[in-house]
């Protein structure tokens, strides 16, 4: 990918069109987490007195931060950009000017990774705010925040760009993102729970390395897994975008 | 290639199109064409749909590589430099590629970031536009909301936020109404006028033959035809045009022994070109030839017919 400070332009004109309408959007993203704490906390917290050694609660809220910026992220480079690329013509106007397909793909991966940070970072005030985030160990989730965000960019750009039909974008959220929601260390430990054979798979989905890095920021214990876990990000992020790169130039430029 | 055949007196084309090629599958869009436009004028790129006209555009302005030839802009290589060729051109799309949600302003402030346009001066050209374009009076409502030829002259001002030396157009006024038409038509002579090159495609003879300054007619990827509007319709059929309602088992009969008349039938509809239109059909009425006499009319030949003779109904005789 050879992007460039064209990607900026791309960014801004996602940003002027959120700037219209954040007042409206912003709202669910604090009333998400709520929901989740009042839900979890109260009902199912009270009969699971702890898991991995805290309250359930405290448990879940790490978890939740990584799958708010997956949500984040997931939605823009799904159907917001099959829409800007299908319905809406947005790229090939961009590419009247001197805007190129991989300053598209850049521009739409770091915006998908900025509303990661927004989703998830709406959720990590409400949690700190609730008492469930020791501080200041757990800021260290917050630079975790847009790098779930490029993991998850990176994964539904790749899919975006390969499905001819926008209802085909169902697929992507329950046969891939939900089972990834419920196996990936956010509701139990899955060290636990799981045979070995099980473990070993989890291992392969995305999910759970984010997870497992932003509890280690919550509880403050490195462990040298965590460095396996940022390498699995960082190269499933540049294996993908590096396909995605390619599509996009052949689909923009036929 | 390209550089030696520049004129060495003459000043370089704007556009200069070299055994352009374009295959999609086992189809040729775009099947060897070569295109010179001249700085400063209106040029038209004319065909039946599926002709090749977008593909052709494409190709200028680099977003579509060419499967074969080149193409040089400003006489850069589009290949190689379309940053610094798109930085000097504007396009009008044929669909309006606007942001509903946002005003007319907001949408140019959007685009002229496309460009990086330094804000001042970003400001100042949204102000010209405005006015150039008659945008004013709801430059700040939601674009979702206003009429279809606001919306294609916004799309217009958009493709102008760079100031570019080169617009092209795909189809600037399908689907709009006369009035706005005509509007459309005195500004885009008012570019030309300034110096803007104008490259275009439409579907409106008269529309090309009002606005370009030369054309060139295309037919499955090819050029079928190159020249000025008036010089086509000389050339290649005659000063008038008779059109009669004839069918065709009395055509043969009715035309017997007149050499040289090129004929064109749509239907019932026989249209005759000729140098003069009154001689013939005198000839015609002494032979009671005429069919419908409510049917007859005399007028100049336009390039409408220069169109459908060259890619629509075949023309039969010859000259």
């Amino acid at each position: 990918m050879s992007a460039s400070r064209y990607a900026l332009s791309v960014w801004q004109r996602n940003f002027a069109m959120y700037r219209r309408t954040w007042k409206l959007n912003i709202l669910p993203n604090f009333f998400e987490p709520i929901l989740y704490l009042v839900s979890i906390g109260i009902g199912v917290g009270a009969y699971v007195s702890q898991m991995g050694g805290v309250s359930y609660v405290a448990f879940l809220a790490p978890g939740l931060v990584a799958v708010a910026a997956m949500n984040g992220a997931s939605f823009e480079v799904t159907y917001n950009a099959f829409v800007r690329m299908n319905f809406e013509k947005t790229y090939a106007s961009m590419l009247t000017t001197p805007i190129q397909p991989d300053d598209v793909l850049a521009g739409e991966v770091l915006w998908a990774m900025t509303r990661a940070g927004i989703y998830g970072g709406c959720f990590f005030a409400v949690i700190a705010a609730a008492g469930l985030a020791p501080l200041p160990t757990s800021l260290w989730a917050l630079p975790l925040i847009p790098l779930t965000g490029l993991l998850f960019a990176a994964l539904g750009i790749a899919f975006s760009l390969r499905i001819p039909n926008i209802d085909l974008f169902s697929y992507y959220f329950t046969l891939f993102l939900t089972p990834l929601f419920l196996f990936s260390d956010v509701f139990f430990p899955l060290a636990e729970r799981l045979p070995r054979w099980g473990q070993q798979v989890a291992e392969v989905l995305p999910l759970l390395h984010p997870v497992r890095l932003v509890r280690a920021a919550f509880s403050g214990a490195f462990s040298p897994i965590l460095l396996w876990d940022l390498a699995y990000i960082f190269a499933l992020s540049a294996g993908l975008l590096w396909l995605a790169a390619r599509v996009t130039r052949r689909r923009l430029g036929e | 290639m390209a550089a030696s055949s520049r004129p060495i007196d003459g000043e370089p084309p704007v556009v200069a199109c070299r055994g352009l090629r374009k295959r999609y599958r086992d189809r040729y869009a775009v099947d060897g064409i070569d295109l010179d436009v001249p700085r400063g004028i209106c040029f038209g790129l004319l065909g039946p749909n599926g002709a090749g006209k977008t593909t052709t555009l494409r190709m200028v302005y680099g977003v579509t590589r060419p499967s074969a030839g080149s193409v040089r802009v400003f006489g850069l290589d589009v290949a190689r430099e379309a940053r610094r060729v798109r930085a000097r051109l504007g396009v009008t799309l044929q669909e309006n590629a606007l942001i509903e949600a946002l005003s007319a302003e907001d949408n140019l402030r959007v685009f002229g970031r496309y460009h990086r346009i330094p804000r001042a001066e970003l400001e100042r050209r949204i102000d010209e536009l405005l006015d150039f374009l008659e945008l004013r009076s709801h430059a700040g409502l939601p674009v979702r909301a206003l009429s279809g030829g606001f919306q294609r002259r916004l799309a217009i001002a958009l493709s102008l936020v760079n100031r570019p030396e080169l617009l092209i157009l795909d189809e600037p006024t399908t689907g709009l109404d006369p009035a706005v038409r005509l509007a459309l038509w005195e500004r885009i002579r008012e570019l030309r006028e300034g110096g803007t090159t104008l490259l275009l495609t439409t579907h409106y003879m008269d529309e090309a033959e009002r606005l370009c300054d030369r054309l060139v007619i295309l037919a499955e990827g090819r050029v079928v035809a190159d020249g000025a509007p008036a010089a086509l319709i000389r050339e290649l059929l005659a000063p008038q045009a008779l059109e009669l309602a004839v069918g065709e088992p009395e055509e043969a009969a009715a035309l017997e022994g007149l050499d040289g008349v090129r004929r064109l039938r749509a239907g019932r509809r026989l249209v005759l070109y000729v140098a003069d239109a009154g001689a013939l059909l005198e000839t015609l009425r002494h032979r009671g030839a005429t069919g419908d006499p409510r049917a007859v009319v005399v007028r100049p030949a336009n390039l409408e017919d220069v169109f459908l003779a060259l890619t629509g109904t075949r023309l039969e005789g010859d000259a």
